[in-house]
Order: C-alpha cells, then structure tokens, then sequence
C-alpha cells in the first residue's frame, strides 16, 4: 500500500511496488491523459513531473514516486490555460494529439529551467519525444512563443 | 470522443434527402447515403470514384448544428475541412458547430479513412447538403415571418426577411416547421456558391480537435475503461506469421502456464486459431490489471510449431526480388505505352540503375489496442479504426454475428499512417472476452508494434532508360518487385495485367510507375514477391507506392538528365505536357501534365534551384524530384531539398526542405499546410533513418532503440508552400509530401559529393562506402 501525491491531492494504491507508475496512473488511477508508448523510456509519450522535474512515468516505479509531488497533464494548469498549453493551440501543433501530453509537459519542465531556450537547447531538452505525426516545426514554434509570453509575464 | 448527445432522428430514405418531420422539439437530421449496398468490401472503399458519401447533421432547438461524419480523427483534422464545407453553404454561425463520431451506419457514408481522399470525397456532398438545408431552413422561416422566399436570406444560423425580420434555426427547428425531401438529382443540382464567394471553405479555422488534446482529455481506444475490465496481453509466437502451438498426444495444445500462475492478478489464459487470416494463431494472458498480463505473458510456455516462415530473411526476399526482376517473364505490365522493347533495343544511349527499399514500420505511438465487451447479443467494441466499413463486417463474420450487432464505437486515432486499417486488435479482444466473459482489453506492447505489423513492403526496382541521338529519353522501363498490400486486404482491387491476362496487379504498390511523363515508349511492369507476401505481411504505410516508385523514378531522371548534359528542371519540363494520355478531362486532375510542369517550375523558383544548383561550393547540394499521388486522385508535389555531406563520415545533414504542393482548393489553410510539414518530414525519416530487418522470420527490432524514427534535433527547416485555386476539387494533403522527399535527397546528395545513392535509408555507412567506391 502506497500514498501518491498526484496534482495536489492524495491517492492510496494497493498494487506492487515495482509497478511502472505509468500504469498506477493510466489504469488504476484511469487519468488517460499520460499515454504509454514505448514502455522502456525511448518516446516520451509518458512524461509526467516528478518534484517539477520531467520524468518518464514508465520508468519510475510505484515505489520511487510514492511521497514525491507528481503533476500529470490533467494538474499541470487546474484551467487547462498553461502558457504551453496556450501556445500548443495558437500554433495548432497536435495532429494525432497522442504523443501531445509527453511533449507538452516536458516543454513546461524546459521553459521552468530555462525561460528563454536556443534552438539548440529546445532540440536536446525535447529530443527524447517522439512525435510520429512529426510536428516538430510547429512544437519548436509554440515552445518560443510560450517562451515570449512567459517572460514578459 | 467528445461526448454528444444526439437528438432522435428523423426516419432515413436511403434514396433521398430528408428533411424535417421530426416530432417538434425533438431535433431535425438532415442524411443522405447514395451507397446502392454496404457490404463491407474493403475494395468498394477503396474506390473512391464510385462513391458519393454525403455526411449528414442535425440542428437541435438550440441552435446546436452537429455534423455526423464517417471519418476517423487521426491528425488530419477531417472533421473541420468537411464542416467547413457544410457551414459555407448552410450559412450557420461556426460557434454552434459541434462535430460527431457516430457508430458506423450505412445512413452516414463511406466509414474508411485513408488514400488522402476523405475531403476529396467529402466536399461536394458536405456543400450539397448544407445548400439544401439553407434553402428548407429558408423556406420555412419566409412562412414564419409572412414573406416570399425570395425575399429571405440566410445568415449565421438566422432567415432573415425584408425589413430585418428574423428567425433562427433552433426556432425553426423546435416548432417542427422545417419539412422538404430532396433526391439525389435534386442535390446534384443544387445551386451552391462561386469560390469567389466563400467566406468559411479555404479558411485557416482552428481545428476542432485540438483542445482537447493539450489538455489530455481526448479519448483514444486506449482511454476507455469499462466496470469488471480484464486485460489481455498476447503471447506471440517468435515469428511474425505462420506459427501455432504444437499438439500433445492428447490433442491438446502445448501450453504451460505454471508460472504466469505465480503473477499476481493472472486469471488464466485463451488460446485461438486466427480465424481471419492476419496473424496465425493467438495465446492470450487475461489478467486483473496490465502490468500483470505483461509479465504472465512473459511467463507462459508455448511449444510453437514456427512453420514454414521460420527461415526467412529479409535479404533472402531481396535477393528472390532481384531474381524475379532479372527474369523477363515475371510479372505483367501494369503501364504501357508504345513499344518500349523495340526503342529501348534501338536506342543509342542506354542507362539503368536498381532502386531498393527496406522493410517500415508504422510505428503510431499509441500502441494497437483494443476493448470489446458482449451484452445483449450486441459485441461493442472502442478501437481506433481506418476501415470500419470492413472492419465491422470481419467482426461479424468472426464471431457469428449480423454486421449491425457489432458497435464499433469511435474513438481518437493516436496516429493512423495506414496501420489502422487492419483490425488484427479487435479479433482476439473480442474472440477473448466470449472467452472470458467480461470485458476484455488488449494492448500492445512496442515490440509487438514492430513484430506484429503490417509492413512496408521490401522493394526492388530496376529502370532502364533509351535516349536518341538528340538526347531525348525515347524508351523507359519501370520494374517493380514488392510485396501485394491487396493481395491480402482488398483482392476486389486486384487488375489484370495489360499483356497477361492471369497476372493481376496491385496499383497501391505500382501506382507513380504510370508517371505523366511523355516518354514515346513506356513500360512499367509489376511483379509480386511471394516470399515477402507470406513472411512480410504488406500492409498500408503513409503514401504507399508512390513513397517507392517515384524514388526510383525521380532519382533516375536526374541521372539521365545528367548523363545528357541537360538541366534537371528543364529535362523533366520537356516531358510533361498535358497531351495524348497525359492530359486530363477529368475534374479533379483537369490540366493533366500541365499541372506538376507549373508546381516544378514554381518549386524552383522559390528556391532559387538554377542559381544553387551544381554552384553551392563543396559538399552542398540541392535536388528536386516531383510527384503525383495518385494518378487517379492527383494531388501535384514539388520538393526540394538542400544539404550538405561530411565526406569522412558519410554523414548527410539537410538544412531545408521546400514543399510546394497544388491540392486543387484547400479547404482549411493550415491545416493543409501542417499536414504538408508532418508529412514532409516523414518523408525525411524513411530517407534517412527507417529500416526494419527480419531474421528467421521474425523482426530484429523491438523498440526506437534499434529502430530511429526522425526526432526534433533531426529536423530541418521546412518551407511549405500551397497552391491553392478556389473553385478546383479539393485532393488529398495527407500523404502527397512524403513522397518527394527520399529522391531530392538522392539528387541533392548527388550534386552535393557526385554520387548517388539507391538503397533507402541513406545512412552514413552507405554514403561513405559510395564515395570511396
């Protein structure tokens, strides 16, 4: 028996400590929004924040999220209005929509270290995001737009 | 998928427009379906000018104007091209548009999502519709307010009369007043709007797919969850296709599930012939929750018999290509013009160059899945789908069932590219929840994306070029040897050759071989590979054929432009010309020739192709190659790419990539344009990068650790440019753009470092081995 703190509120999960902390989410929890692509760390599609930081759910046990703050895509803004989330629709990136999550919170983690990323820092912080719709112009165009408007902010 | 309530509908003639005679209150259809039968051939589907599917909608009292559309959301945003047609002609206010996903029923058309043909065949029945609609609505509302009709217009959801009298919609709809029936011909000749007229068609509208999907609350087949849900994680046999469990003395299959017993959660495992034909055989782990079906998967023991696939290789089905191409009786003609044979025998100057292609992969990011679930003699089932409209009835016939018992509910697609218009998911959920008695979900895991697929086809591809005296290309041979996608999936679409008559041909794996140059005399010959067919199952990969043939073809003429001392532009301009069978009357490709000549010539002059080309300094380059997916469907590709080469690793770097593309009308800007990108890219990912293997029957790669979709740090600038011209038939836009990226790479790294690969990926390795050759 485990206590997971997840965007902001408390959660008790009965299930074995080795449990990839994707599947406490997606299924036991059943918040839909963290999808499972890869299950081995390679696509992103997971991503989620451990303590503010990006973390691949599917590759963090029950065990070691257990007492850390994690925030899904459903508690990363509680009015779905994060600056990311605006620049994601004012640039109409997602197509398929299902890598999305993923590559929305780990641009949310970027720009929290880094408000005012090169192109070279956006390639290698969001490398580990698979998008098979290949969007990637315009996830590069809304993380600089996010990252205007967080700064003049 | 967002959840709409839909209101009771109106009785449906399949033979007419109905309007109207809904009770009061209750909500008015408007549908229509010319289909003379829906039988479910996946080949009817597929022959996309024999259909005239006409979406359908409802207006509520409200005001709420619902489309119903058959088409999958799978990133193209096909719900708000077609609206968008619908609402320039019906007149309502955008803000009341909702879009629905309904369970497929014949009375909303053509449920199959794929060939980039939905807005193609969406368009002009969307526009009937919402004309024939405002006109009832107007109608009705002149009645209302005691006005002539012609006195009335119609505007943003209201009928407005002399005077500025009005009446809305919903006011119209809820006191029952709205009552017409159209028939088809009626529509046919419904007066609809000049292009110059449009203020909704051709717009960059946000797509209405989007929001949902930032804030994670889109629903994908994997999203749902039903009450006393069970899990199933198949245990696949160690190769792809062709493998079953071995029998005991006892008759009893050899299966030992001891110690999936000792996981926690197991609850027992099923066991099935596939009855269908995709796959061979499936043992499937049911348990409470996934994690525990994965590692009881893991753990059942299955003596398999690997049958007759157990040794094939994917150089050995390149190697029977090679074989195959060398003999000149195998295979037929697919394209034939003239007397190739004799001008190529005659020519003075004669070329040739072999082309491959490897084994792709899909690779959706959301895994294939699958929920089914019995009640009441009805099979539900929430699996993303291209092809419901055979998908449906495969079910059906599966599980003994009429095709109007299975629901196969709509849901998001997490990335289609072809992959889901196979149902290899929804068999053994369903097969395992009879079974099992309770709702049953499978999911795959990413080494059974790639184990499991339906591939790309290995392609090998042999050109053969005769040019006269003056230099002009009098004789060109096309070979193509490849795995059939048809053969399996849709044999309905199977044609005979046009020389032997008991030769049938696949287009979807030959179509760009019967390109719009005018070569005098033109063979293109289409040989099937039997080991791939069987070992490889083929499937349906993002642009399909035209993503093979035209890299050879492409690169190709580059070679012999070269060879003839003549410009690459001006070569390939000298050949297309809208004459013999090259022109066209025919709307949607009306210009024929004509119109791939003028996006080349537009492509290069954007990009400044003649001042760059063959002038960029050491180890740079820029090439181009043209395209038209599909001959019959024609949406014209102009891409040019520049680069540079690392002669010491071998490495290509491209630093732009331009994508001109004539798609007859956009009907919605932007996103036309975002498919262009994501599909230019694609493109760039299987130049560069994509390549799956297979050893004793069963693929080498399991996860994007050994398999290297394009990612962000990957991809250059792209320069996207559409020509739009209002009036034209929209063409597809999903597919055309990953077709004329592997052969501009090819020229550009030609002109770049002087030598010119063949052999898709272009990886480092293969590069350096040509410049030290």
């Amino acid at each position: 028996m485990r206590v997971l703190t997840i965007n902001g509120f408390s959660r008790v999960v009965d299930m074995p400590d080795d449990t990839p902390l994707l599947w406490v989410i997606r299924e036991h929890l059943q918040m839909t929004g963290t999808k499972f692509g890869c299950g081995a760390g390679l696509c992103g599609a997971c991503t989620v924040h451990m303590n503010g930081d990006a973390v691949r759910s599917c590759q963090t046990s029950l065990e070691e999220a257990a007492g850390q703050e994690i925030v899904t895509i459903e508690g990363l803004d509680p009015a779905g209005n994060h600056p990311v989330q605006r620049a994601w629709i004012a640039e109409q990136v997602p197509q398929c929509g299902y890598c999305q999550s993923g590559q929305i919170m780990q641009a949310a983690s970027l720009l929290q270290k880094n408000p005012n990323p090169s192109d070279a820092e956006i390639g290698k912080a969001m490398n580990g995001n698979l998008c098979r719709c290949m969007t990637y112009v315009r996830i590069k165009k809304a993380i600089k737009r996010a990252s205007a408007e967080m700064r003049k902010a | 998928m967002d959840t709409i309530e839909r209101t009771t509908e109106a009785p449906v003639n399949r033979r007419s427009f109905l309007i109207g005679t809904a009770a009061a209150g209750a909500g008015l259809t408007f549908s229509y379906s010319l289909l003379p039968a829906v039988t479910g051939s996946a080949s009817e589907a597929f022959a996309a000018n024999n259909w005239t599917p006409v979406p359908s909608f409802t207006i509520e009292p409200t005001g709420i104007i619902t489309l119903h559309t058959p088409k999958s959301e799978m990133g193209q945003h096909v719900g708000t091209a077609i609206a968008q047609s619908l609402m320039e002609e019906l007149e309502g206010d955008w803000r009341d548009l909702r879009i629905d996903y309904p369970d497929p029923a014949p009375k909303y058309g053509v449920f199959f999502t794929a060939g980039s043909l939905s807005v193609l065949t969406s368009f002009m029945g969307a526009a009937q519709a919402g004309a024939a609609g405002r006109i009832a609505l107007i109608e009705a509302g002149a009645k209302q307010l005691g006005q002539n009709a012609s006195d009335c217009h119609a505007s943003k959801g209201w009928v407005i009369g002399k005077g500025g009298k009005k009446i809305s919609y919903g006011q119209l709809v809820a006191m029952g007043k709205v009552d017409k029936v159209y028939s088809p011909d009626d529509l046919k000749k419904m007066p609809l709007k000049k292009a110059a007229q449009y203020t909704v068609v051709g717009k960059p509208i946000p797509a209405l797919d989007i929001p949902p999907k930032v804030v994670g609350r889109a629903n994908y087949g994997i999203d749902y969850f039903l009450p006393g849900m069970v899990y199933g994680k198949i245990a696949r046999p160690p190769v792809r296709i062709g493998a079953k469990p071995k029998k005991g003395a006892d008759g009893k299959e050899l299966i030992d599930d001891t110690e999936a017993k000792k996981v926690p959660g197991y609850l027992q495992f099923v066991s099935f012939a596939d009855p269908f034909g995709i796959n061979t055989h499936y043992v499937i782990a049911i348990a409470t929750n996934f994690p525990a079906a994965i590692k009881a998967a893991k753990a059942i023991k299955v003596d398999w018999d690997l049958g007759p696939n157990a040794d094939v290789s994917s150089d050995q089905i390149l190697q029977h290509a090679k074989d195959l191409v060398n003999d000149p009786n195998a295979g037929g003609a697919f394209w034939l013009i003239g007397d190739p044979k004799k001008a190529l025998a005659a020519a003075p100057l004669k070329m040739e160059a072999e082309f491959i292609t490897p084994l792709a992969s899909h690779q959706p990011i959301e895994p294939m899945n699958a929920l089914a679930y019995l009640e009441n003699g009805k099979l539900h089932i929430y699996s993303g789908s291209q092809l419901q409209i055979a998908h449906q009835p495969i079910m059906a016939g599966i599980m003994g069932m009429k095709p109007e018992n299975v629901l196969l509910h709509q849901v998001y697609i997490g990335g289609g590219f072809g992959r889901r218009l196979e149902a290899d998911a929804m068999v053994p959920a369903s097969l395992a929840a009879r079974a099992v008695g309770k709702p049953v979900k499978v999911i795959y895991t990413r080494d059974e994306e790639f184990r499991n697929d339906f591939y790309r086809t290995i392609t090998y591809q042999r050109l053969q070029a005769g040019v006269d005296n003056k230099g002009n290309l009098v004789a060109l041979q096309h070979d193509v040897c490849a795995a059939f996608s048809a053969v399996r999936a849709a044999p309905d679409l199977l044609k005979p050759s046009i020389d032997k008559k008991n030769v049938k041909l696949d287009s979807t794996s030959l179509d760009g071989s019967n390109s719009w140059y005018g070569v005098p005399n033109y063979l293109s010959r289409g040989i099937q590979n039997d080991i791939g067919q069987r070992a490889t199952p083929p499937g349906f990969l993002r642009s399909v054929s035209t993503g093979w043939t035209y890299f050879a073809l492409e690169s190709f003429l580059d070679e012999v432009a070269h060879r003839t001392g003549k410009d690459p532009v001006e070569f390939r301009l000298s050949m297309l010309k809208a004459v013999g069978p090259n022109k066209s009357e025919v709307p949607m490709a009306i210009g024929g020739a004509d119109r791939i000549a003028a996006v080349i010539k537009k492509a290069a002059q954007i990009t400044d192709f003649h001042k760059k080309h063959g002038k960029m300094g050491p180890g740079r380059g820029i090439g181009l190659a043209a395209t038209t997916h599909f001959r019959d469907t024609p949406t014209w590709t102009c891409g040019v790419v520049e680069l540079s080469v690392d002669r010491s690793t071998g490495q290509i770097m491209v630093h732009k990539i331009t994508t001109v593309m004539d798609l007859g009308q956009a009907v919605n800007m932007d996103g036309a344009k975002s498919q262009c990108e994501g599909g230019t890219l694609f493109g760039l990912s299987l130049a560069l990068y994509e390549k799956a293997t297979m050893h004793h029957g069963n693929l080498d790669q399991t996860n994007f650790d050994t398999y290297f979709p394009l990612r962000i740090s990957q991809a250059p600038e792209v320069d996207v440019h559409i020509i739009s011209t209002p009036g034209l038939p929209p063409v597809g836009v999903g597919e055309p753009a990953v077709t004329t990226v592997a052969p501009a790479v090819s020229n550009a790294v030609f002109d770049a470092v002087g030598v010119r690969p063949r052999d898709l990926p272009f990886t480092p390795d293969k590069i350096k081995a040509l410049l030290k050759a």
